[in-house]
């Protein structure tokens, strides 16, 4: 029950502030890495906010993830210098090495894919980030490489 | 006041008033798919377009400013909305033929006004598929054009917040909240967001097959029963003026259509009357549960249910009218005429969706030992019906309703209009409190369109506060009032609270026709003006009616001193009331 704590956490802190729905959605996911129906409710209870308003926000903003993301989260850079440079292609082969697509995670819960638009560092383009490590120069070559070293990563753990 | 030209006629409007305000008051018609006259523009649908200083910007959501010269009309501005048009047509399913707006469909009609002959654009469908949970109101998204009007009217004027919209851009979609089944949602089954929207995505949960089965088994004896707000609205699908009050013309259809009985629901509120007006009385001398609630509006009680369940005592413990009919009709007529029950089949016809939910929300509406009423139909369904078999309407003699389910007062007529059971109550409470008749039968400040109408009565030297919702969205404020009385132990605001769940009341309902006029240029369904004309419709039929007083019913006297005995006796509260328990929001 750790977790429906969180909501009316986030709730008690942002309820009085006008229109901070969004930063109590952030705090959610910012913890538990995502917001799901529990915390939902928690937050349309605690803040006084309709749920289905919630979801309205929630589904709006890509940035807000509904169910449990992977433990390696792997951003691939669709901006405009990432995307000329080829990160379409080491978009696809990352698509058909996990079998999943953009948005999604692994069945195992081991890979989470999306894509972002520009992580600041066009310099190394095209960029991937795992988990806040950035990769420079990408190719499609390179997928099953860190595909593999985030594997050895968690099974360590 | 600001003055402005809109194709060259000047025109002045209030400030704040949109381009497209000033043009609909210069006679000025630009098409529109989402702006409707009840909700705030939404700015979706990209067909308002209009020119002003060579600049083109949508009329609904740009205010009108003094000096505009506007531009509503020219080639440039044709070619864009047709695109547009086209646009929104490439992303609907050209299932017209079999779509229950089919005729009736402000999309179908925009086709045609603007001569879409081809479809160029590659067509991207919904593959979502119907929610029909409700068992009330049908959502089919392939449908939806996105105008927002049903998120506006289920959030913003109902309050009631099942339908949202979910994801953006081309993944919009409208729904409850993770995507709940509107049966799982906090829908009250108001009907409201059918009534608005522009298409076929919304519409009433189609039970006229089950009337069609009832009325081919000979065995069966199937009897119905129209509400009030229906008389004065059903005419408008046969060319009839709006508000025309056609009861007669109406009970002669419905024999024509073979239903073996033709009730009204007008003999159950008279019946609700004598029960709630006693309940009242009985309430407001012993201070038990004060302020009382009244509980006709199966919509307000779902949404007491779902957002107030602190607070169901308050509410009457008495059935809506056509109810009590069903339960009159399978028990006091059933043996009256000496025919076995179980035979007796009733079909209620609605202004109202939230109706065909009522019949079976729990086994109080099983008091007669079957199901009291067995099958709701809308006032649109029943058009439907009237058309499928051919009947000429408009020629049709008027004829009586059976007896003696069938007589009413006028107090009964006005219960389909907003202020109309409060009326109707107080003109019998009065009587029973004080053994003499009211001077003035009608309670001017509980007339009208306004949100919430109060009003002080005075019987006898006690004052008696009345407060009448209009639209369930209305009903928190007073409902939170109330609350704020009691917690700080002051004296309540009000002793007796009237809510219907529809702004206007049933005459506005769900179920009731969307038709064009040829004074309403678009089949917009409901707005203010048709609300006065089909309230002024009921209201007429009271103010003519030889007796106006649900106690001086004379089938109603009987059928205590027959059968029921006591009025809120023991048989009378088996039959005739129901009690309430909380539900989930989400299932």
């Amino acid at each position: 029950m750790a977790d429906a704590s969180l909501g009316s956490q986030a709730a008690a802190k942002w309820r009085k502030k006008r229109g901070s729905l969004i930063m109590a959605l952030h705090e959610i996911q910012d913890v538990k890495g995502y917001v799901d129906w529990s915390d939902a409710v928690e937050l349309a209870e605690n803040m006084d906010v309709p749920l289905a308003r919630i979801y309205e926000v929630l589904t709006f903003y890509n940035f807000f993830k509904l169910k449990a993301p992977g433990k390696a989260v792997i951003s691939v850079c669709t901006g405009t210098a990432c995307y000329l440079k080829g990160n379409d292609k080491v978009l696809e082969k990352f698509k058909s090495e996990l079998g999943i697509d953009e948005g999604e995670s692994t069945a195992d819960g081991m890979f989470h894919l999306q894509c972002v638009r520009c992580v600041g560092c066009c310099g190394l383009a095209p960029v991937c980030v795992v988990n806040g490590k950035t990769y420079g120069r990408m190719t499609p070559e390179n997928v099953p490489v860190i595909l593999n070293e985030w594997r050895e990563v968690f099974k360590e753990n | 006041m600001v003055n402005l030209k809109i194709d060259n006629i000047p025109v002045e409007v209030e400030d704040g008033k949109s381009i497209l305000d000033a043009a609909r008051k210069a006679n000025v018609n630009i098409p529109t798919l989402c702006k409707h006259p009840d909700v705030n523009p939404s700015a979706g649908c990209g067909m308002c377009i209009v020119k002003v200083g060579g600049r083109i910007m949508r009329s609904c959501c740009t205010p009108a400013a003094e000096g505009m010269e506007v531009i509503t009309n020219d080639a440039e501005l044709g070619e864009i909305r047709k695109t547009v048009l086209e646009l929104i047509l490439s992303n609907h399913p050209n299932s017209c033929l079999t779509c229950a707006r089919n005729g009736e469909c402000e999309l179908q009609d925009m086709a045609s006004q603007m001569g879409v002959r081809s479809e160029e654009i590659r067509k991207i469908l919904s593959a979502e598929s119907i929610d029909d949970s409700s068992k009330a109101i049908v959502l089919e998204p392939a449908k939806c054009i996105v105008c927002g009007r049903c998120v506006e009217i289920c959030q913003n004027t109902q309050n009631v917040w099942a339908l949202s919209y979910l994801h953006r851009g081309m993944a919009t979609k409208i729904t409850g909240a993770n995507d709940t089944k509107l049966g799982d949602s906090p829908c009250i089954k108001c009907g409201q967001c059918a009534a608005h929207c522009p298409t076929g995505a919304i519409t009433d949960y189609d039970t006229t097959n089950q009337v069609w089965n009832l009325l081919k088994d000979k065995e069966l004896v199937t009897v119905v029963q129209i509400a009030p707000a229906v008389r004065v609205a059903l005419g408008e699908e046969f060319g009839f003026d709006f508000g025309s009050n056609l009861t007669g013309k109406i009970y002669a259809a419905l024999r024509k259509l073979g239903f073996a009985k033709v009730f009204d629901t007008n003999f159950g509120a008279d019946l609700t009357i004598i029960e709630e007006a006693t309940e009242f009385v009985r309430r407001f001398k012993e201070n038990d549960n004060l302020p009382m609630f009244t509980s006709c509006c199966p919509a307000w009680v779902d949404y007491m249910e779902k957002y107030y369940p602190e607070m169901l005592p308050h509410l009457s413990s008495c059935k809506s009218p056509h109810e009590m009919v069903g339960a009159i009709a399978k028990t006091y007529y059933a043996q009256k005429l000496g025919i076995d029950a179980a035979k007796i089949k009733v079909v209620s016809v609605m202004p109202c969706t939230a109706k065909k939910w009522e019949i079976a929300r729990d086994e109080t509406m099983s008091s007669s030992g079957y199901q009291d009423v067995d099958v709701v139909i809308t006032t649109r369904e029943l058009a439907k019906m009237i058309k499928q078999n051919g009947i000429d309407f408009a020629s049709l003699a008027e004829e009586e309703a059976d007896n003696p389910l069938g007589e009413y007062s006028g107090a009964a007529t006005i219960f389909g209009v907003s202020g109309g059971v409060m009326t109707a109550a107080l003109r019998t409470a009065f009587f029973y409190i004080t053994g003499q008749e009211l001077g003035n039968l009608c309670f001017g400040p509980i007339v009208g369109l306004d949100a919430v109408k109060m009003a002080e009565v005075d019987i006898m030297g006690t004052k008696v506060r009345i407060a009448v919702v209009n639209g369930v969205g209305n009903a928190e404020q007073v409902l939170e009032e109330i609350k704020t009385a009691q917690a700080n132990g002051e004296e309540l605001p009000y002793h007796f609270v009237e809510v219907m769940a529809c702004p206007g009341g049933c005459i506005a309902g769900g179920g009731q026709p969307k038709v064009m006029g040829a004074e309403f240029n678009k089949p917009w369904g409901i707005n203010d003006k048709i609300r006065k004309l089909r309230s002024k419709g009921l209201n007429c039929e009271d103010e003519k009616a030889t007796n106006r007083l649900s106690h001086h019913n004379d089938s109603i006297k009987k059928l205590y001193s027959d059968f029921l005995g006591e009025a809120g006796g023991e048989k009378a509260h088996h039959l005739l009331h129901t009690k309430y328990q909380k539900r989930p929001l989400y299932k």
